[in-house]
């Protein structure tokens, strides 16, 4: 049914913003341009892309370490990205969040895993505590399993009725320990035993990540309680840079089995790849020369301004 | 002990009705306030009464939770970020530690991390402290770990002033996590009030002794309603030591101001910050300067604690006019449950008065 109220060529250049956009950061992370670490979504671009088509006004999206997809989906500027992540003055953040801590608008990402759950559920009990009719969207992984306050915040979301949407996304690998070494019994069943209803998909399509997303939100927003997706994925980029433990072989295999830039792009023709392309390449070279050119922050300069 | 709400007479109304009365009159105040504990609602009111009464008067907004203590402060913070004013209750100060991570790493990161975008007015308040017998796990006094953490209040409940208009002011005036401490034998206590008592002074200052905002970076909004309250024996002579205590230990440096005065002719005065971090030095400062000894009192270890942090400030302003320094503490161990044990480790007031009697 979602089919049709998004067009082919806006998913693909929203998909190809977010690859070119963490292309460009790891390609240049090797000058030194970049402070810290970072941490990319390379082949996970279709859950960020799918699952945040469908904000609406008020919405609000709880990211994690791995957030630049999901900032970037939800409409977030790719220059003041590269400035904080640059540590610029300019930047989401004025440099003091980077990577892993962004808050724009009604987007918000964290650096430890588990914790976000229990925060996004706050929030989204705040959204129906004052009828504002917004739903909250907590971007979770295979990882995040581990940390305890997950259970407690699944609990907390059932009991009091959270109008909110938990994605798992499982890349199947937690930096470098793979699911079969991490995650005992079953993924949803650890949403079914706290009465969470939820949707599974082990797709990289784009499309069919966007119209079950959307099925499942649309849930959220008419019943007022939570929900989960569970989005099978796959990395092809490392967890951080250069620390991929994995065979290139099995890396080369899942892209040329899972990139859903691939896969988007069967459906549309040569020509609008090219110029999406193009279009795209020079929005995010202009933006990390622009980022560039920032300004570095200093310690007293937003002190002034703490009222 | 009182614990009816609207039950608080003029003359001899306690801490904890006073605490129960802040609440009530913030929740009438402000419909963003909104409260989670375990086993808060009526007719149990909360496993010190702090609540009694709440949850009957606003159904709505008083939520009893599972035995969550990271939860519902992450799911509390979350409130607080998305505009409403939550009050956790953590039931014993000792389970902070669950909640630690959202405290640290959310909600007092939040604000400064995201480049001063955003509030999170959370107050976390929490009953601390023993000489109940509860035992290793029930007992401590933990606020210790909370004190410099940037972006976090942490603020200790007096029975000097009005204990309950402070907790009223933080929550429908804060923009930042407050970490709110109540020692749990302070409830019982009636309230001083100065119109009473033809024994003490008490001066309230209200003036903020944090860092000035101005020449130092913070991660919180100053100037918030907490005073320093400095006491002395009414028609005293020149006091001799400065005593800087909170919670409970205050209590008992009242009770051994009395004594020595009465039975040793020694005179002290008595400075009880309420809150301790960022630290509330002046009033301390002021007092010490006076009296040339400072004697330091917390129930909680010794080591690294509150009174460390005062005496290393105290050194480092360079005016050493000061001739003895000591610190009063717990014993670095945990908390036993035997009474007999119990008050082995943790400091009393003989040990205050002994402490006291050294220094001269």
């Amino acid at each position: 049914m979602y089919r049709q109220m998004i067009d082919d060529t806006l998913l693909y250049e929203r998909l190809y913003t977010i690859r070119r956009f963490e292309e460009t950061l790891l390609e240049n992370f090797p000058k030194g341009v970049f402070f810290g670490t970072t941490h990319t979504s390379l082949g996970q671009e279709a859950d960020a892309v799918g699952v945040l088509s469908h904000l609406r006004q008020g919405d609000v999206v709880f990211s994690n370490h791995r957030g630049h997809g999901h900032f970037l989906a939800a409409g977030g500027d790719p220059r003041s990205l590269f400035a904080e992540l640059m540590g610029r003055a300019t930047g989401v953040c004025g440099g003091r969040g980077g990577s892993q801590h962004l808050y724009w608008g009604n987007f918000y990402s964290n650096g430890v895993q588990g914790g976000i759950s229990p925060v996004a559920t706050g929030m989204a009990l705040a959204e129906k505590h004052r009828r504002s009719g917004a739903v909250v969207i907590a971007f979770i992984g295979d990882g995040t399993l581990g940390e305890g306050v997950v259970y407690e915040a699944l609990n907390m979301a059932a009991l009091w009725q959270a109008p909110m949407l938990f994605v798992l996304e499982n890349n199947r690998i937690a930096q470098t320990t793979p699911i079969e070494q991490a995650v005992a019994g079953s993924l949803s069943a650890r949403f079914s035993a706290f009465g969470i209803p939820f949707a599974e998909l082990d797709s990289s399509d784009v499309c069919l990540i966007h119209s079950l997303a959307g099925e499942q939100l649309d849930q959220v927003r008419r019943e007022g309680k939570p929900r989960a997706l569970i989005l099978h994925t796959a990395r092809f980029g490392p967890h951080s840079k250069g620390d991929d433990t994995r065979s290139p072989e099995a890396i080369e295999q899942i892209r040329r089995q899972r990139d859903p830039l691939s896969i988007q792009a069967t459906r549309l023709d040569a020509d609008s790849l090219e110029k999406i392309q193009a279009v795209v390449n020079l929005r995010i070279d202009q933006a990390y020369q622009a980022a560039l050119a920032d300004p570095y922050p200093v310690l007293d300069s937003q002190v002034a301004d703490v009222h | 002990m009182s614990t009816e709400p609207g039950l608080e007479t003029k003359s001899r109304r306690n801490v904890l009705a006073a605490l129960n009365s802040g609440l009530h009159q913030a929740f009438a105040a402000d419909p963003r306030v909104i409260l989670l504990g375990e086993d808060v609602l009526d007719p149990y009111g909360g496993a010190f009464k702090v609540t009694k009464g709440l949850s009957s008067a606003y159904p709505d907004r008083v939520w009893t939770t599972p035995i969550s203590e990271a939860g519902i402060v992450g799911v509390a913070s979350g409130m607080a970020l998305r505009g409403l004013r939550p009050v956790v209750e953590i039931m014993f100060g000792d389970f902070l530690t669950l909640a630690a991570d959202q405290i640290i790493n959310h909600a007092a990161k939040f604000r400064w991390m995201y480049n001063d975008q955003v509030r999170v007015p959370l107050i976390v308040r929490t009953p601390m402290g023993g000489r109940r017998g509860y035992g290793p796990t029930h007992s401590q006094t933990l606020e210790k770990f909370f004190l410099g953490v940037p972006g976090l209040r942490v603020v200790s409940v007096a029975a000097f002033g009005d204990p309950g208009e402070m907790l009223r002011r933080i929550i429908l005036e804060g923009e930042d996590p407050v970490l709110f401490i109540e020692n749990k034998l302070l409830y019982s206590l009636p309230l001083f009030d100065e119109g009473d008592s033809d024994e003490l002074t008490v001066r309230t200052d209200w003036t903020s002794s944090e860092p000035n905002t101005a020449t130092q970076p913070m991660a919180l909004t100053p100037h918030p309603p907490t005073p320093v309250f400095t006491v002395r024996l009414r028609g005293s002579p020149p006091p001799v030591l400065s005593v800087a205590a909170y919670g409970y230990m205050a209590e008992l440096a009242r009770k051994a101001m009395v004594k020595l005065a009465y039975e040793k002719e020694v005179f002290i005065e008595l400075v009880v910050p309420t809150q301790l971090a960022p630290i509330q030095l002046q009033p301390i400062l002021h007092s010490v300067y006076q009296t040339g000894r400072l004697l330091t009192l917390e129930e909680g270890s010794l080591t690294s604690g509150w009174g460390a942090e005062v005496i290393a400030r105290l050194v480092e302003t360079g005016d050493l006019r000061t001739t003895k320094i000591r610190r009063l503490a717990a014993l670095d161990l945990p908390v036993p449950a035997s009474g007999a044990l119990e008050s082995a480790v943790l400091p009393g007031m003989e040990a205050v008065i002994a402490s006291i009697v050294n220094m001269l």
